[in-house]
Formats: C-alpha cells, structure tokens, sequence
C-alpha cells in the first residue's frame, strides 16, 4: 500500500479524531479549539463530531484550564490540553511541574495523570519574543514529565497516539513552522513509541543530532553535504525525555563525530545536555570536539533581518559540519 | 436510635479521631520522629466533618498543606497515614510523600498539597470529569484563607460557573495566612463577594459548629447533584497551632487562642455539649468515643514506629508510570 502524503497539521488531527473515536475519555481543551478549529486548525471540527464536552473552547486562564485537565486526569479521564503558544505554557508552570509532574511519585505510585498537554514552539515567523520561544529545556529538567518533539507527519500522528494513550503527563511540542510541511502517512493504526529515536538518514561520516525543526535544517544540509563527500547521519531522538541514548550512541561510534542542533537558547539548553550524555557514553569514540548549534542567548527579535540570526539554520549547520573536516 | 444520631455520633467519632491524631502528630514532631513542614488541623475538625458528612463514596475531595483532617473525614487509614507522616515504607505514599502530600485515590481523595491554593484547579478539573461522566459525583475543593488569594480561583470559578461544574469549594477561614493574619492580605473583609460576579455568591457559615456546617454543605451538594453548578461556603474558624508545627506564633494576638480554645468555641466541646443537650449521648458515652479514638491513634503510632523505613532501593521508582 503506498502512504498517502499529508501536512502535519493532518497527521494531528488524524490522531486526535481516532483516539477520541476510540475512547470515550479522551477530549481536548484549551483556547479556540473547539468553535475555531485551534490555532493552526489541529482540532478542527472535533466539536462537531464529538460535542461541546469534548473539544471544549475555554476563557483565556491557562493556568486555570490546563490545571482543570490535570484534575479530570487524576479522576479518570484522558485530557489533551492545548496551549496555544509554548509561551505561555509559563502561565500553568504549578500545575504541570508541581502538580501533573510529580503526583505520580508523591502518592507512592498510585497517582495516575494521564494528560497530554499539546502546544507549538519555534522562531521563524516574525511573532517577537513572547510567541517564538524553544522551552523544551523548562521540561525536560522536571523528573516525572514526558517530552516528545516530532519532526515529520508520521511520527508527530504516530506519537500523539501514544501519548494519549500513556498514563504520564506528557509535553508535546510542535513546532509552528513544521504545521504546513507534508509528508507520508499510512492509511489506518499506526503508533510510533515513546522512548525511540529515529535515524531519519544513514551516513557514515558525522552524525547530527537533532530535534523538532531541526532535523528537516538537518537533512537539507545533510544533502548538500552528500556531494562533498560528507555523508552525514541525522539522527531525530522524537522523545527528549526519555531519550534513546542507544540510538545516539550507536550513530557516534559508528561516526565518530558529533553536532548537536536544537533552537533552545545555549545556556542550560536540551544540547547542553547531549553533550554531556555523549561525553559520559561516547567519549572513547569522539575523533573530535562535540559540537552545538543552539539559538543565540537572546529573546527572539521580531525584524527578519536579526531573527534568522538568533536560531540555527541550514547554512549554520553546513559550515558546522565542514568545520569538523578542515582541520 | 434514629439514624440521623448515628450519623452524628459518628461525626463527633471522626472529630475525636482528627484531634487526637494531630495531638499526636505534635508530640512525635517534637520528638523529631516527624519531620519536615507538617501543619496540624485542630481547631478546624467540624468543617472537614462536617463537609464530608454530605458526601457519598465516589464523591471527590482535594486537600491542603494542613490535610490530615480531611483525609480522616473521608476515611483514610489513620495507620496509613501515621506510616506516611513517619516516613515509613507503609505509608500511603511509601514514604515519599509525608504530610503535605497524602492522597487515597480509592477514597477520592485526590491528595493534600504543598502549594497554597494548588488543589483548587484540581478540584474543578475532577468536578470537569463528574459532568463530563454525568455520574451523579461532586467535588468539594478545600482552600484556606491564605488560598483564596490566588488567582487561579478566578480563573476556574469562572469557568465552574460557566460549565456548572458540580463543585463546592469550601474556604476554612482560620484567619491566618502562613505566618501573619490573613485579614491583612484582603481588600474587603466579606469573603462572600469574592465569587459574587460569577453568580455564586459564597454563604458564610460558623466553621465551628459541625451541624451548622453540615447544613450549609448539604445545600450546596444538593444543588451540585442537581446540575446547578458551583458554591462557595466560608466557615468561619481559628487557626489552634501555628502555620507549621514549631511556629514561635510571635505575631498572634495576646489572649486571642485561649477564647478559641474554650467550651463555647472548640467544635468539640460544643458538639459534645449538643450531643448531651439533646440527649443523642450521655456524657460517659462521649468520653468513652473520645477514649477510644485515641486508642485508634495510639495503634496507629505503634503501627508506623514498628514499620520498616522505605528500602533505598525504591528511590528512583514510581517516577513514571511503566506502561
């Protein structure tokens, strides 16, 4: 059967539509996502097909509503909450790092949260520096969380399933440019788990690590660096917590050279923490410096002419990944 | 005997169970066997009581740093609950919760909290899944004085009443926040008209008196029950103990707890004058309940020094859910 090739924002939805058909305990929450479809229209017409009570359009109270899913997770129901921006995810900071992150442990075990809380992240088109932050790094530094960044249609449907399925909170950051992108997606049940990284393209030369965005920057570059004759190795972990340092690991010794790209700020960043994953396992391996590609430690501008200075592009990653060559 | 003074023998049983489990818990802080932040609930037994009296099992209830008392009011083990305070490998949380965070999920209680006000959206978010199943439950969300000062109450009355959420969120007004009067942090005085623009203006009732809180309680599950949304209740009470155990109460008024501690203001002492009074129990008979709720909690104490500490071992476990 070929797959049918469909935009990410599809894939979402997709994956929305079958788990509440499949289970009556799912239903979403947040700004605009019923009556308007949500912002980048992932939840669309979901009240239509599944009732007010289900794809429900809240006040803007986020701290307020996304801790109203905490609480239905707690008493039984399947709660995807949808933030608009990651940006404003800093506004349910208790409810998720106090209360969704922590019952579990607290209660000796037998606290479930099964939530997911949906939201988009990313720089890149001209929303200034309250709607263009990378904040991945906020939650993956709070044990008892569950971060996932898919980077293509089929893994964003794939694990959007599992998360609704899982019994732990979950983060699940999209990236606002990543919605109108396509790709293939199998006709009918799929699932993509948890905890399982993705060599999204073999090479023998350099591995790339990268996340969200990024990973498409990656296999651009990657292209471009094939007819030099550098075959790079991108490696997508889909899951930053927890993280498939196997997959990582294997694609380094097999490399022996590492760049790191991720669009979290530099300081105490998501990369911060591979490097030092990959020089506590991998250290033996490494023929050169690790090296990262973050965004600049600066709010996101809003002028194109300073934004796409602040996060890593294609061409960043290229002159990287030669630098690794030249000396 | 009617049910109805069953049902008030039982409540004064459970006042007795809560007191003397918090008389306990002092003394075991002082000896260094209970540790930590640990906020006691004497004084405030007849709104725990009181509330939980109008409830049904598969009701919901979130709790507060000072939570032992609704935890026993619902019927959570006093053993369990000794073991958790002691840090003990058969508490309800295997140790790693301790007093500001025990929940029974089976019980419906969806857990004490450490973050002033923190269970309030909880509270409305399982009020969400009562409607949502349209199952007949409510929830009762228990906050303080200190508690109604965060914003998010705002946010999800808002929404309570938007939705008619069957919820009842009962602020026990003791009259401190922490370690100050909480009268300094407010505005307007009148608790009551802090929901009054959502269209449930609060109904403030004696926290002191447990019939009266019962009532008052009964209503507003009533009208929760029957799909006509949120309440607010503020029962007037007084903080015994200090914020924490240990509190040195230096800003507390000369005189003040000494009145709060007498016959016409302790809950306890009043309900038993009320049981007596009525002749539902002669005095023999409710000092023979009080005995024995300290007996229930003395066995408690046993149970958990005689409990084994929680292996090392377990520390990474539980942090996740293994699917």
């Amino acid at each position: 059967m070929t797959d049918r090739i469909i935009e990410f924002r599809e894939a979402l939805y997709e994956a929305m539509d079958e788990e509440m058909a499949r289970d009556p305990n799912v239903f979403t929450m947040g700004e605009d996502v019923g009556r308007y479809g949500g912002v980048m229209k992932v939840t669309r017409d979901l009240d239509k097909k599944y009732g007010q009570w289900r794809s429900v359009d809240t006040p803007i109270s986020e701290e307020g509503f996304t801790g109203i899913g905490v609480g239905a997770a707690l008493a039984g129901l399947r709660p995807v909450i949808e933030i608009m921006y990651i940006d404003f995810a800093t506004l349910a900071m208790d409810v998720i790092v106090n209360q969704a992150a922590k019952a579990c442990y607290m209660f000796g075990g037998k606290a479930r949260v099964p939530i997911v809380i949906r939201t988009h992240g990313g720089a890149g088109r001209a929303n200034a520096a309250q709607h263009s932050q990378s904040l991945e790094a906020w939650f993956t530094h709070v044990p008892g969380l569950i971060t996932i960044m898919p980077s293509t249609p089929y893994d964003a449907k794939g694990l959007l399933k599992s998360a609704i399925r899982n019994d732990n909170p979950i983060i699940f950051i999209e990236d606002k440019i990543l919605y109108n992108t396509k790709g293939p997606v199998p006709e009918g049940e799929y699932l993509v788990p948890i905890g399982k990284a993705d060599v999204k393209r073999a090479g023998k030369d350099l591995t790339i690590v990268a996340t969200s965005r990024m990973v498409l920057y990656a296999l651009n570059a990657a292209e471009k660096l094939a007819q030099e004759g550098i075959e790079v190795e991108v490696v997508d972990p889909r899951t930053l917590v927890p993280l498939d340092m196997d997959t990582l690991a294997e694609s380094v010794k097999k490399t022996h050279r590492l760049l790191i790209v991720n669009e979290g700020v530099r300081t105490c960043g998501y990369a911060a923490e591979l490097m030092a994953r990959a020089y506590e396992t991998v250290f033996d391996y490494l023929d050169a410096p690790v090296v990262r590609l973050t965004s600049e430690d600066v709010p996101i501008p809003y002028s194109s002419a300073l934004e796409f200075e602040a996060f890593p592009s294609e061409q960043k990653i290229i002159q990287a990944a030669r630098s690794f060559f030249a000396r | 005997m009617d049910t109805k003074d069953q049902k008030y023998i039982e409540m004064f049983r459970q006042m007795h169970l809560i007191r003397a489990f918090e008389e306990q818990t002092v003394k075991l802080y002082m000896k260094n066997i209970v540790k930590g932040s640990t906020h006691v609930y004497v004084g405030q037994e007849a709104i725990a009581v009181g509330v939980s009296a109008a409830l049904i099992p598969g009701d919901y209830i979130t709790s507060t740093h000072r939570g032992h008392g609704h935890c026993l009011a619902r019927g959570g083990d006093p053993n369990k609950m000794m073991a958790e305070l002691m840090g003990r490998a058969t508490g309800y949380c295997k140790g790693k919760g301790g007093s500001m965070h025990i929940a029974d999920l089976d019980l419906g209680i969806l857990g004490a909290n450490g973050i002033v006000g923190g269970g309030i959206s909880l509270a409305t978010g399982a009020a969400y899944a009562c409607k949502y199943r349209n199952d007949g439950h409510v929830t009762v969300c228990f906050f303080g004085d200190g508690g109604i000062n965060q914003g998010v109450f705002y946010e999800v009355a808002n929404m309570a009443a938007m939705w008619k959420l069957p919820i009842i969120y009962v602020c026990e007004r003791n009259q401190f926040q922490e370690f100050g009067y909480s009268e300094w942090y407010y505005a307007d005085q009148d608790l009551t008209k802090r929901t009054e623009p959502f269209g449930f203006k609060g109904i403030e009732v004696d926290g002191n008196d447990v019939l009266a809180v019962y009532t008052v309680a009964d209503q507003c599950v009533q009208k929760a029950r029957s799909g006509d949304g949120p309440s607010l209740i503020i029962a007037n009470t007084y903080r015994i103990y200090g914020h924490t155990v240990g509190d040195p109460l230096t800003y507390r008024r000369p005189g003040e707890v000494e009145v709060w501690k007498d016959e016409n203001h302790d809950p306890i002492l009043r309900f038993k004058k009320y049981l007596i009074r009525e002749e539902i129990l002669p005095e023999h008979e409710c000092d023979a309940i009080q005995k024995s709720a300290a007996q229930v909690i003395e066995q408690a104490v046993e149970f958990a020094i005689n409990s084994p500490m929680p292996d090392p071992t377990t520390l990474l476990e539980d942090i996740y859910v293994k699917e």
